[in-house]
């Protein structure tokens, strides 16, 4: 048995039970899918992988990007290969993990404001036409509420940016001496 | 030390910097949504077998499910807000993952460009089951949020998409978990849950490939990172559970589709699924000529009956929400009107009463014609509503009269009612 187990292992680069575990799965995707599929076969095969792909060469290139953008703007300089083993070794103090000044306080509140939009974008751009008639309800709320909400949030990662370097120069201060 | 040789080629594991990746940090990401995928794929079921697919053509919008539909069952009546929760659970916690399984799919992003595309037979199967996952999820994730939202771009019928779609993932993501379970078992147990959260360090280089070997210097500890992708989830889910109550809370459901307020005030003044205008009532339709038609199976005891007649009949009062498959609901309402057990009686029916084919005005609408189950009609708090919180049905509430069944899906709380054919459906 090991010795077989051991061959296929070799022919086929996993244990059997994967294949096992992945045709069951095939399988049920099959049945389930020729069904999802009858009506516009080629449009619905095209959203299902078209998902993926515009998730993974799209969206996140899109956010990495300006991830990176934010970074530079930040203007964290690396400090060097030293600098980087010794957080490698867990050697960084409390200031050294705040220099990065204030890329997060930009990065946490774009972040909270691009999901919104992502999620109710939408509603958020005024593109259901429907959305009225169908609800009794005004469609025009939500971009005001979308902008209130951002401009909330920078606002109050903008305070807490303040306080925070007002904590620190009052600590960087030296005590005074009576 | 000489500078690292610039990498360009994403199939180069020294293309991707994040010091945070790693396989503890896919590990936890990955058993929030072991917890979550499955709650939202069994009160998907549920909600499906709400509609009492099995009783009536007119209430299955997938109709080829065979071997899917197995675990059907009768739809209770209790206890009366039973699909209030299970589809307000639903929708809010799918919007809740959302940043959850985005941040789940940046984990895993290095693996997607890793060269060659196979290593072996197994290895390529393994990458269609993911694609299955992926493109299954985000599938999922889309059409769910599009809808809820009433923006049908997707192409075909919600119904079949977002049911077939489940199952295509739902059968990788079992796959998945039953392959990489005892992985994450396994990081989890040997770097910790909390030791590792609050060790700065990045992960050790693990066989996959998900950590750096060449990591930028880190901007945000790991703590950080998931603190993020949880305030994300808080933030979407204040914003969105509101819409399941009615008063102050649903003012804070900020950026779902019936959260901020109400569309109107006073008695009739709650959440509206569509508007009489929307399904083409027109005020002649609902007027003093409208009557209402309830028979038996083949015309037996066809009777017309009035509003007024209707009025005249026993009223009874029944406290019920409302609540929409896109995940929204009313509170309790106080309903006045005729049970549903009296008037099958006029059809002949005077015990054990069976179900109830309902037909509506409605000129547009998947469900202008839906059938009630018998355990639903005999329930003494199922009504034909004439009456809302003390005051006649409005016309987007459904005057002259309208169907209320305790757990029901809203759309089977069919409105501007025309006619009930009881055993014949």
């Amino acid at each position: 048995m090991t010795g077989f187990t051991h061959r296929f292992r070799r022919w086929y680069g996993e244990g059997p039970l994967q294949p096992l575990v992945l045709l069951g799965s095939f399988a049920l995707a099959g049945y389930a899918g020729v069904r999802l599929l009858e009506g516009d076969w080629l449009l619905i095969a095209v959203w299902f992988v078209g998902a993926a792909l515009v998730h993974d060469l799209l969206f996140v290139p899109a956010y990495a990007l300006a991830d990176r953008a934010l970074r530079a703007a930040g203007g964290r300089r690396s400090r060097g290969e030293q600098n980087r083993e010794e957080w490698s070794r867990g050697e960084w103090s409390r200031e050294e993990w705040s220099r990065g000044g204030w890329v997060n306080f930009a990065r946490v509140p774009a972040f909270l404001s691009g999901l919104l939009l992502l999620v109710w974008f939408p509603l958020v751009a005024g593109g259901v036409e429907r959305y009225e008639s169908v609800t009794g309800l005004p469609a025009g709320a939500f971009l005001d509420r979308w902008l209130t909400v951002t401009a909330l949030l920078f606002a109050g990662s903008a305070l807490c940016r303040v306080l925070q370097t007002r904590r620190r120069a009052r600590k960087q201060r030296p005590p005074a001496v009576h | 030390m000489p500078p690292a040789p610039r990498v360009t080629s994403p199939a180069e594991p020294g293309f991707w910097r994040s010091p945070l990746r790693g396989p503890w940090l896919t590990s936890v990401l990955g058993v929030v949504l072991l917890v979550g995928v499955p709650v939202l794929f069994v009160t998907g079921l549920l909600s499906y077998a709400a509609y009492n697919p099995d009783l009536s053509p007119r209430n299955d919008k997938t109709p080829d499910k065979g071997l899917l539909g197995f675990y059907l069952f009768d739809w209770p009546t209790d206890p009366h807000w039973l699909y209030r929760l299970n589809q307000g659970l639903h929708v809010t916690l799918g919007i809740t993952l959302v940043p959850v399984l985005l941040a789940k799919l940046w984990s895993v992003i290095p693996k997607l460009f890793a060269l060659p595309p196979a290593r072996s037979v197994g290895h390529a199967l393994e990458r269609v089951s993911l694609l299955l996952l992926v493109g299954g999820a985000l599938f999922e994730f889309v059409t769910g949020v599009l809808n809820v939202q009433l923006e049908y771009l997707f192409p075909g019928s919600f119904y079949p998409l977002h049911f077939y779609g489940a199952w295509v993932f739902f059968g990788a993501f079992a796959a998945h978990v039953v392959l990489r379970l005892p992985q994450v078992v396994r990081v989890l147990r040997e770097e910790g849950w909390r030791e590792r959260l609050r060790d700065p360090r990045p992960e050790p280089v693990d066989a996959g490939g998900l950590v750096a070997p060449r990591p930028a210097e880190p901007t945000v500890s790991r703590r950080g990172a998931l603190g993020m992708v949880g305030a994300g989830s808080a933030l979407l889910f204040v914003t969105t559970a509101g819409q399941n109550f009615d008063g102050p809370l649903r003012r804070t459901a900020l950026f779902a589709p019936h959260g901020g307020g109400d569309p109107g005030s006073g008695p009739n003044g709650f959440q509206i699924n569509k508007t009489a205008a929307k399904v083409g009532i027109e005020r002649q339709d609902t007027g003093e000529l409208w009557q209402l038609i309830v028979s038996g199976p083949r015309g037996r005891g066809d009777v017309r009956l009035s509003r007024s007649d209707l009025l005249r009949l026993p009223q009874h009062g029944a406290a019920l929400p409302i609540a929409c498959v896109e995940g929204w609901s009313t509170s309790d309402q106080l309903w006045h009107g005729v049970r549903l057990r009296d008037l099958a009686a006029l059809a002949g029916f005077d015990e054990d009463p069976p179900g109830v084919l309902v037909e509506s005005l409605q000129r547009r609408g998947a469900f202008r014609r839906a059938a009630l189950r018998d355990n639903q009609v005999r329930d003494p708090r199922s009504l034909l509503a004439l009456r809302v919180n003390g005051a006649d049905l409005s016309p987007d509430h459904g005057y002259p009269a309208r169907i209320i069944v305790p757990a029901a899906p809203g759309v089977l709380n069919t409105k501007w009612v025309s006619r009930l054919t009881f055993g014949e459906l």
